[in-house]
Parts: C-alpha cells; sequence; structure tokens
C-alpha cells in the first residue's frame, strides 16, 4: 500500500528509534510511541510471568484434594485464597487490560495511521510512569500479607477482611488513570492524525479494534475509579454504601463493579480480535471479507458491552425482570462475536494461506475464542447460570477467551509485530513447536475444567471430593505443557535479539503502513510522510518494489 | 534521519509540536482530548450521584431530616460565586483569543479570586458542620437524631463536595500556571489552546456544582 516514495533500502539498519539516542535518561524521559511501548512490553510480560507463577503454583495445590507435594501440604487454606486472588488481580490489572493497547496498540497505532507520534505524546509518557506506580502499589500489597477477597473484591467480606484490601483496591484505582489516559490518546489519535487519504474506513481493522477498546476505557473506567473509592472509605470510615451491617447495599458494589468489569472484558478482547484482523488477511493474502461489518462489530460490541453487566448477578437477588433483559442483551454480543469469526472464515477460504506461527496462534485463537463464546452462551441462560454459576464452567469460559482469546491474540501480535519491533526474526521452528506445546496445554488445563464446573466443583474452593481428583490432576499436568509453551515462546523471542539486525521491511507480504518503513522504523516513523492511496489489504496489485526490500 | 522531512515542512513555529501538520490540526486534537477527559469526569462523579439516589431511596426521611443542617443560603452564595467565575474564565478566554494580554491576566487573577471565595464559604460550612459531629461514616456524632441512618446522607455529602472541592483546588493549580504563562506574554490570537482547555474545564467543575447544590441543599 503506499507511502508515496521511499528512501532507498540503504537506509535500511542504519539509524532507528533504538539507537538513535543512548542511554537509560533518554528512555525514561522519551515520548517516542515505540519506546513507551517497548516499555510497556517488558512491564506487563513481567506481570504476565508474575501472574503465570500464581497460577502454576494453584494447580499444583490443587493436584491432590490434601495439597501434598512431596509429603508436605503445600498451602494451607488462607495461603491459597492469596494465590488465587492475586493472580486474578495480577493478570487483569497488571497484565492483560495494557497488555495489547498500551504495548503493541502503542507501537503500532500510529505507524497504522501514518503518524509520527501518538497524540499526546507526554500524556502517554505520564501513563507509563501512572501504571507503574500503580504497579508498586500492588507489589506492596502483596509483600505486606496480600488480599484475599478474589479480584472481584466483593463486599462485605471485602470490606471486613482484615487482608491488604486498601493497598490493592488503591493499585487498581491508580492503573485506572494509566488505562484513561492511554484510550484517551487513542482516540484522539484515530481522529486527528490519519495520514492523508486515510478515510475512517481505509483504516487498518486494527486501528477500528483499538478505537472501540478506547470508547470503553475512557467511559467504563472512571466508574470502576469512584467503586474503588467508595470501597476504600467503606473500609476506613463505614460510610455507610456497602456494609449491610450499618445499613449499606453489598449488591449495589456488584452493580459499580459490574458496570466496569464487564465492559472491562471487552477492553481485553477486543484488541484480541483487532489483531486477529490483521494476521489472517496478511497470511492468507487476501483482502479481508466483510471490512465494514468487522469495523462496526467492535463498536457494536463496545456498547452493547455496557449494557449486560447484570449477568454476573443472576444470582445475586436482583430483580428476575433485569435478569431476564440482560440475558437477553447477553445473547445480542454473540452476533457482532459471531460475524467477526465467519468473515475471519471467509477471509481464509479460497486464500493462499501461509502457516507461519502468527497464523498459527490466529488459527488457535478462532478455535479457542470459539468456544469460549459459545459456552458464554450457556452461562448467559438464566436458567443454565444458576447450575453453572460459581463452578469450574465460568472459570473455564473465562480462560477460554481471555487465555485462549487474548493471550493468545496478544501472542499472536507479538509474534506479527516482532521484527517490526526488533529488526529481528525470530526462529519459525521453535515458534511453531511452542504454539504447539501452548495449544496443547491450554486446552487439556482448561477443557477439564468444563467438566468439573459442569459436574459441581465450585471455583475458588480449597477442598474438594475426591471424585474430582483425576480432572484436576489432568488439568494440573496441562498447566505444566501450558508453562512449558509460554517458556519456549519467551526464549524463542529472547535470543533472536542476541543476532545481528536481520528483519525486512516486510516479511509477511502486509499491506498496511507499517511495513513501509524499516524495520525496527526511525525515529519519526517514516522518511517522508506517507499518503494513501490504497486500502489496507488490497492485495490484487503486487507490492511495490520497495517495499518488498 | 528524519530532519530533512521536518524541514521540508517548515516546522519552525514553536508551539506547534512535531507530530502534527498544522495548527488547526493541533488545537483540534487538543480539544478533542480534553472533551474525552471531560466525559471521565462526568462518569466519575456519576458514580456517587448514582449512589447518593439509591440511598435517599433507600433512607428518604433520613435524607431529608440530615439536609435540614446545610445553610441554604451560604450554598446559594457559593453558586453565584462560582457562576460569576465561569463568566470571568469565558472573558479571559475571549481576552487571550483576541490578544489582550494584560486584560487575560486581570481575569484569570479574577476566576482565581472567585474560587478562593468558594473555598473560603466551604471552610466555614465544613467547620460548622465538624463542630455539630455532623460527619460522615464512623465519625458521625451528632445528638438528638429522630431517624436514623443520618450520617449516610454527611457521608455523600462530604464526599461529593470533597470531591469537588479537589476540583477546585486543581483548577486553582492550573489557572495559576496559565496567570505565570500569560504574563510571560504566552498567548495570544496565534496560540491560546491552554487557556481555552482550561477554561472547559472551569466549567465543568462550575456546572458539577449546578448539580450539586440542588441536590443537597434543596431535597424537598
Amino acid at each position: 500500500m503506499a507511502a508515496v516514495a521511499h528512501v532507498p533500502a540503504q537506509a535500511h539498519a542504519q539509524t532507528n528509534y533504538l539507537n538513535a539516542q543512548k542511554g537509560v535518561w533518554s528512555w525514561m524521559t522519551t515520548v517516542d510511541h515505540k519506546r513507551i511501548g517497548i516499555m510497556y512490553l517488558s512491564l506487563i510480560s513481567t506481570s504476565f510471568f508474575l501472574g503465570g507463577i500464581f497460577a502454576l503454583l494453584i494447580r499444583l495445590s490443587l493436584l491432590n484434594p490434601k495439597h501434598m507435594v512431596f509429603g508436605k501440604v503445600i498451602f494451607d487454606a488462607e495461603t491459597y485464597n492469596r494465590i488465587f486472588t492475586l493472580h486474578g488481580v495480577v493478570m487483569v490489572f497488571l497484565f492483560i487490560i495494557p497488555s495489547i493497547p498500551a504495548a503493541l496498540g502503542n507501537f503500532v497505532l500510529p505507524l497504522m495511521l501514518g503518524a509520527k507520534d501518538v497524540a499526546f505524546p507526554r500524556l502517554n509518557l505520564l501513563s507509563l510512569y501512572i501504571y507503574f506506580v500503580g504497579a508498586v502499589f500492588g507489589i506492596a500489597a502483596m509483600v505486606t500479607g496480600g488480599v484475599d477477597t478474589g479480584w472481584t473484591f466483593y463486599t462485605p467480606y471485602s470490606t471486613t477482611t482484615n487482608s491488604q484490601v486498601t493497598l490493592m483496591t488503591m493499585a487498581a484505582f491508580i492503573l485506572g488513570f494509566s488505562s484513561i489516559f492511554t484510550g484517551l490518546n487513542f482516540i484522539a489519535t484515530i481522529h486527528k492524525l490519519r495520514a492523508p487519504g486515510m478515510g475512517w474506513f481505509q483504516m487498518p481493522l486494527f486501528c477500528w479494534g483499538i478505537y472501540a477498546t478506547a470508547i470503553i476505557q475512557v467511559l467504563a473506567t472512571p466508574v470502576l475509579g469512584i467503586t474503588l473509592v467508595l470501597l476504600m472509605l467503606e473500609r476506613s470510615f463505614q460510610i455507610g454504601i456497602f456494609d449491610p451491617r450499618i445499613g449499606g447495599d453489598p449488591v449495589l458494589f456488584q452493580h459499580f463493579f459490574w458496570f466496569y468489569s464487564h465492559p472491562a472484558v471487552y477492553i481485553m478482547i477486543l484488541p484480541g480480535m483487532a489483531i486477529i484482523s490483521e494476521i489472517i488477511p496478511t497470511f492468507s493474502q487476501k483482502t479481508i471479507f466483510g471490512y465494514r461489518s468487522i469495523a462496526f462489530s467492535s463498536v457494536a460490541i463496545a456498547l452493547v458491552g455496557f449494557l449486560v453487566w447484570g449477568h454476573h448477578m443472576f444470582v445475586s437477588g436482583q430483580s428476575p425482570l433485569a435478569s431476564v433483559i440482560f440475558s437477553f442483551l447477553t445473547f445480542l454480543v454473540a452476533i457482532p462475536s459471531g460475524i467477526k469469526i465467519f468473515n475471519w472464515l471467509a477471509t481464509m477460504w479460497r486464500g493462499n494461506i501461509k502457516l507461519d506461527a502468527p497464523m498459527l496462534y490466529a488459527i488457535s485463537f478462532l478455535l479457542l475464542f470459539s468456544i469460549g463464546g459459545l459456552t458464554g452462551i450457556f452461562l448467559g441462560a438464566l436458567s443454565v447460570d444458576i447450575h453453572l454459576t460459581d463452578t469450574y464452567f465460568v472459570v473455564a469460559h473465562f480462560h477460554y477467551v481471555m487465555m485462549g482469546g487474548t493471550v493468545i491474540a496478544f501472542i499472536a501480535g507479538l509474534h506479527y509485530w516482532w521484527p517490526k519491533m526488533t529488526g529481528r526474526m525470530y526462529s519459525e521452528k521453535i515458534a511453531r513447536v511452542a504454539c504447539a506445546l501452548t495449544f496443547i496445554g491450554f486446552n487439556v488445563t482448561f477443557m477439564s475444567q468444563f467438566l468439573l464446573g459442569s459436574r459441581g466443583m465450585p471455583r475458588r474452593y480449597y477442598n474438594y471430593l475426591d471424585q474430582f481428583q483425576p480432572l484436576h490432576a489432568f488439568s494440573t499436568y496441562g498447566s505444566w505443557i501450558l508453562g512449558a509453551g509460554l517458556g519456549l515462546t519467551a526464549i524463542c523471542l529472547l535470543s533472536s535479539l542476541r543476532k545481528a539486525p536481520d528483519a525486512p521491511r516486510n516479511p509477511w507480504g502486509g499491506r498496511t503502513l507499517e511495513w513501509t518503513t524499516q524495520s525496527p522504523p526511525i525515529e519519526h516513523n517514516f522518511d517522508v510522510d506517507p499518503v494513501l492511496t490504497h486500502g489496507p489489504y488490497d492485495y490484487r496489485k503486487p507490492l511495490p518494489v520497495e517495499v518488498e526490500a | 534521519m528524519s530532519t530533512t522531512a521536518q524541514l521540508v515542512q517548515g516546522h519552525h513555529d514553536p508551539t506547534l509540536q512535531h507530530h502534527f501538520h498544522t495548527k488547526e490540526q493541533q488545537f483540534e486534537t487538543s480539544k478533542l482530548g480534553m472533551w474525552l477527559f471531560l466525559a471521565t469526569e462526568i462518569l466519575l462523579f456519576g458514580g456517587l450521584f448514582v449512589g447518593f439516589a439509591l440511598m435517599q431511596q433507600k433512607y428518604p426521611q433520613a435524607f431529608l431530616l440530615a439536609h435540614h443542617h446545610l445553610d441554604r443560603s451560604l450554598g446559594a452564595l457559593n453558586t453565584v460565586v462560582l457562576l460569576l467565575s465561569s463568566f470571568t474564565m469565558v472573558m479571559a478566554v475571549w481576552a487571550a483569543q483576541t490578544s489582550r494580554k494584560k486584560l487575560l491576566v486581570w481575569l484569570l487573577l479574577a476566576t482565581m479570586a472567585c474560587a478562593f471565595i468558594f473555598l473560603g464559604v466551604k471552610y466555614f460550612e465544613y467547620s460548622h458542620k465538624f463542630h455539630e459531629g455532623l460527619l460522615p461514616g464512623k465519625f458521625y456524632s451528632h445528638k438528638g437524631d429522630t431517624v436514623p441512618n443520618q450520617f449516610v446522607f454527611f457521608s455523600f455529602y462530604f464526599m461529593m463536595t470533597g470531591l469537588h472541592g479537589i476540583h477546585i483546588l486543581g483548577g486553582i493549580g492550573a489557572i495559576g500556571w496559565l496567570v505565570i504563562r500569560a504574563l510571560k506574554g504566552d498567548f495570544d490570537a496565534n496560540y491560546y489552546t491552554p487557556v481555552d482547555l482550561i477554561g472547559l474545564y472551569w466549567h465543568l467543575v462550575d456546572l458539577i456544582w449546578i448539580y450539586l447544590f440542588p441536590l443537597l441543599y434543596l431535597i424537598q
């Protein structure tokens, strides 16, 4: 696609955003969206590692009902509660919400739009620092005793337990601002910094996904912010809003919490879908099928997503009429999600499919997200939910969408843009093995949890009946395969950094603007400001020669 | 590197940042960013408004009795003061747009003065409540209530006016910064974005009070 002119290929591998300025200080004060994206990437990867360790510990502890490992009890019940809470809090607030938008989105979005930077570069840096401060609060809460409420902080337990709820909610409150600023920045960037010639419908679909995400970040996160403030005040001063002992309403907390936290799961999944919309046309070498319906379905998910929070509360005692309406609206979300799945499949149909690692992950996404989405319909149905609520079925559904969906898409995107970000090609062979391990490990871990849940194993319980032991053990073995797959992915990507830069401008034959600049890009992204002349998925014409580099 | 590209495009104006093509683009982007920020502010306060509405529905009698402890005339005075400050602020934006640099400084100072008067009145109101034990949550110690749960009203009163007060303080800081820059002569018809944006913020803070005043002081 189509930047007007290009500096000849000799410019390649000379100056780029990584070596244009040197020293730690130049990184700490940078306003370059690419460097900020890289710093976000390292921070969220660290969080992912930490959350993953907690996950492995949970599974290890559940290997048998006595929690015996090598003849010793690995965790008592209280520690177990803290571990699963920390797993949830770290994964949700420190990893998955910022993962794709703040790390990959920061790096790729301005490049895709043909812009030099995001709309507010200093605000972008500020959001990184706020994230860091939030993370410090979170770690402080962990080392001073942890939290045992679950990541949802439900009252009245959260207002009475003496674990570090206040510190941890403070951390989530601060992290919220980081998320708001990222979203605000991206909306302004998409509105105002598109390259000349790029109308809304010439934007790559990644940008539409990020746009829909950003709307939710801006509109939902402040409500979480005030909710957490109210929770902290209730804990400290008994203001009388959530605690039933003093006349408060604990269900009100659930309403407030899910008014953010249900849209928040779309903050998590929409960017994942956005990445898949890029990878599938590139590795099918075919125009995306149904551009507009994919674009609008992202926005539709974002908007309908605001109206379904009550489906987390079918058994909370809310009015049956409200439950019926929430259940109906929940089914509505399946429509735009289904539209996306079928459009992606139609894009692949008769395409020239190349099964490189990003595409393997994208296909894994299609399978896993479909399972996650369809089991969501079970849970959205009122009568079925009463049986399945608060069981491992919910845990498995959530992980199929969040891990099988978002995390797999995140890893897909990481492989897809790795050459652009680092200038290095990773080992395709190792990446494929890692993808296979991750896929198998994931399914072994969580498919068994669907069975556990449908048979009545409640989530978050420390003890369980002996009859559940084989499935729990199966799930734990799966977690080891999954851990090995993710570990191998890390090794595969990081070991590529030791080589000399070898990535061409456009290793995959993509048609979006980020592939027209050198890998890694120069500080201001493009040698000459691009002007758009072709659509983002125009595979009918061959690539301009200089782009192939 | 891209220095050539930059030179070609002639980025000489120091108020134009490197990633924008034109000043109009930069101005519109900043303004959009500010509106988005104001939307987040409305949702932040929105949580408190919803909580207030639900609790008032739950304890209507307690809220009605509790609100009699508020001083309507002081609340009305503060409403007038803030409305006046919005007027001086909008005039300040006009002064910047028309390069009236001295007038701009005076109007900004007038806006700040109104903000301080507002906080001064609020201080008297708060100290009166402290004196009577009309405090939020567990600090509530007012004697002789005939209806329970009046402390919930004061929880909301202090949270809502407190959060609003923090925004007034933030506004004072921001306007103070504008005064310093205006004294340096930074703003004129060519560049007045910060005055415009902080003006928008100030109007929102004012608007929130316009809702808080009847909600808290004029319950029927």
